[in-house]
């Protein structure tokens, strides 16, 4: 356990660090979130009251397509200079390799929400009717469970024709209810006549699951081939 | 010689489900003869879900035995069952369009079914873009995923439907159906297992031939490889 706890705090140092020096992931997010934001704001042109109706749809939107250019990248790194074959045949857990590249990409995709939402709350005129602090769990159990899912599904598509292609593809379906669930709960928590629990709650329910199958079948999918 | 003969009974079936959903069963007395749809539709959708479950079933196995039979059943049940389940996304909007003035609505079971069946399109593309020995493997670990999947689906497009108003499902289920409904309803449902399962034979057959083909491909390939080193 402790081996496994170590080997993830390692790896997740490592991408830490590489993302810091470069900062490609980070950059690229960013940007690409902005373009939608002000795409979304031509298309759809929304007045204040409006715009709370359709927020949480459309940060998550945004939101989802930056983290799709993040978890391309995601494995990418490992190909150059053959690290992932040197990691299969190394003795460290598969699962901790796992973890790190899930928790790399947590850290910045909600870096990148945290530098966003101020963004979007001068552009759409936001104001939250809700208890706005609510807004907190559901973008960590949100942004966990496309992660989760995400940087399995990369792993998947390494062995791909057009990977890049690919992750969406297979990506989109599966996290449906997840998707349904952050943007009804962000839209419950703008709008304020609701309280959000249930969709928190599904939340918390697709997290623990879909973590664990990931965690149960990293390895087979690491060693496919 | 097996195979003749399930394709003789699949054939003698469907003929009588036919007899059954258009002649036998009485006539609907709200919606008249467009209800009749409903011997078509209904089996399909659990001839489909049926599939699905084998698909899933299968990938666990491969994933346990590692072998490729498991595979093949798979894929095959897959693709049978993505044909279906598209069977019952068009037969639903043809009969809601006269009966409920809509095409769709986005109620939790055609919601639900519309996400399966994307599901199952994605397995499908990504055995189809997915290259080398790889592929079952992770074929076996995304039909986990979407199986997993689905009760999460349903529960989630439930409680995001109930909010609303639904359309009354009229003249449809359980305890309302006319014995002679069920009657037309269990021969065709008997019928479309019957037709799945000669589907899943022939597709079964064509991807273990292409197995058996991929594989003396390989052992030509290390045959050559071998032959020229000793040279």
């Amino acid at each position: 356990m402790s081996s496994l706890a170590a080997v993830t705090a390692s790896n997740l140092r490592k991408d830490l660090r590489l993302e810091w020096r470069s900062k490609d992931a980070v950059n690229a997010m960013l940007f690409f979130a902005l373009l939608v934001v002000v795409i979304f704001s031509f298309a759809f042109d929304p007045t204040a009251e409006e715009s709370r109706q359709i927020a949480g749809g459309l940060v998550w939107v945004a939101f989802l397509f930056a983290a799709i250019v993040a978890l391309n990248q995601a494995w990418m790194r490992e190909l150059r200079n053959q690290v992932l074959d040197a990691y299969r045949v190394s003795p460290a857990p598969a699962n901790a390799l796992f973890l790190g590249k899930a928790l790399g990409n947590f850290l910045f995709i909600c870096a990148v929400e945290a530098l966003l939402m101020p963004l979007f709350v001068v552009f759409y005129n936001l104001r939250s009717v809700g208890p706005a602090w609510q807004l907190v769990p559901v973008f960590l159990l949100g942004t966990w469970a496309l992660v989760v899912v995400g940087t399995f599904f990369a792993a998947i598509s390494l062995h791909t024709r057009s990977r890049e292609v690919m992750l969406p593809l297979i990506l989109f379906p599966i996290s449906i209810p997840a998707l349904l669930g952050m943007v009804e709960a962000t839209t419950m928590v703008l709008t304020g006549i609701e309280t959000p629990a249930f969709w928190i709650s599904l939340l918390v329910v697709y997290d623990v699951v879909f973590t664990t199958v990931c965690l149960l079948l990293f390895e087979t999918v690491l060693h496919a081939e | 010689m097996k195979f003749r003969i399930l394709a003789v009974i699949t054939f003698l079936l469907l003929s009588y489900a036919l007899y059954q959903g258009m002649w036998a069963a009485p006539r609907e007395a709200t919606m008249g003869e467009i209800q009749r749809i409903f011997y078509y539709h209904v089996p399909s959708a659990w001839t489909s879900f049926l599939c699905f479950f084998a698909n899933f079933i299968a990938s666990v196995v491969y994933l346990a035995r590692r072998n490729l039979k498991a595979d093949a059943f798979a894929v095959s049940t897959a693709e049978v069952g993505v044909v279906f389940c598209t069977v019952v996304l068009v037969t639903g909007p043809l009969w809601a369009r006269p009966v409920w003035g809509i095409w769709w609505t986005w109620d939790a079971r055609l919601t639900t079914t519309l996400v399966l069946w994307l599901i199952y399109v994605s397995y499908l593309i990504l055995r189809r873009y997915s290259t080398g020995q790889a592929t079952p493997t992770l074929a076996a670990a995304l039909a986990i995923f979407g199986f997993i999947d689905v009760p999460i689906v349903y529960m989630s497009i439930r409680w995001w439907r109930t909010q609303h108003p639904q359309p009354v499902i009229a003249g449809g289920q359980g305890s309302g159906l006319d014995p002679r409904m069920w009657q037309a309803v269990l021969w065709n449902w008997a019928a479309f297992m019957a037709f799945a399962a000669l589907l899943i034979w022939v597709r079964y057959r064509l991807e273990r031939a292409r197995q058996e083909l991929d594989e003396a491909h390989a052992l030509r390939a290390v045959g050559q490889a071998e032959g020229s080193f000793t040279r």
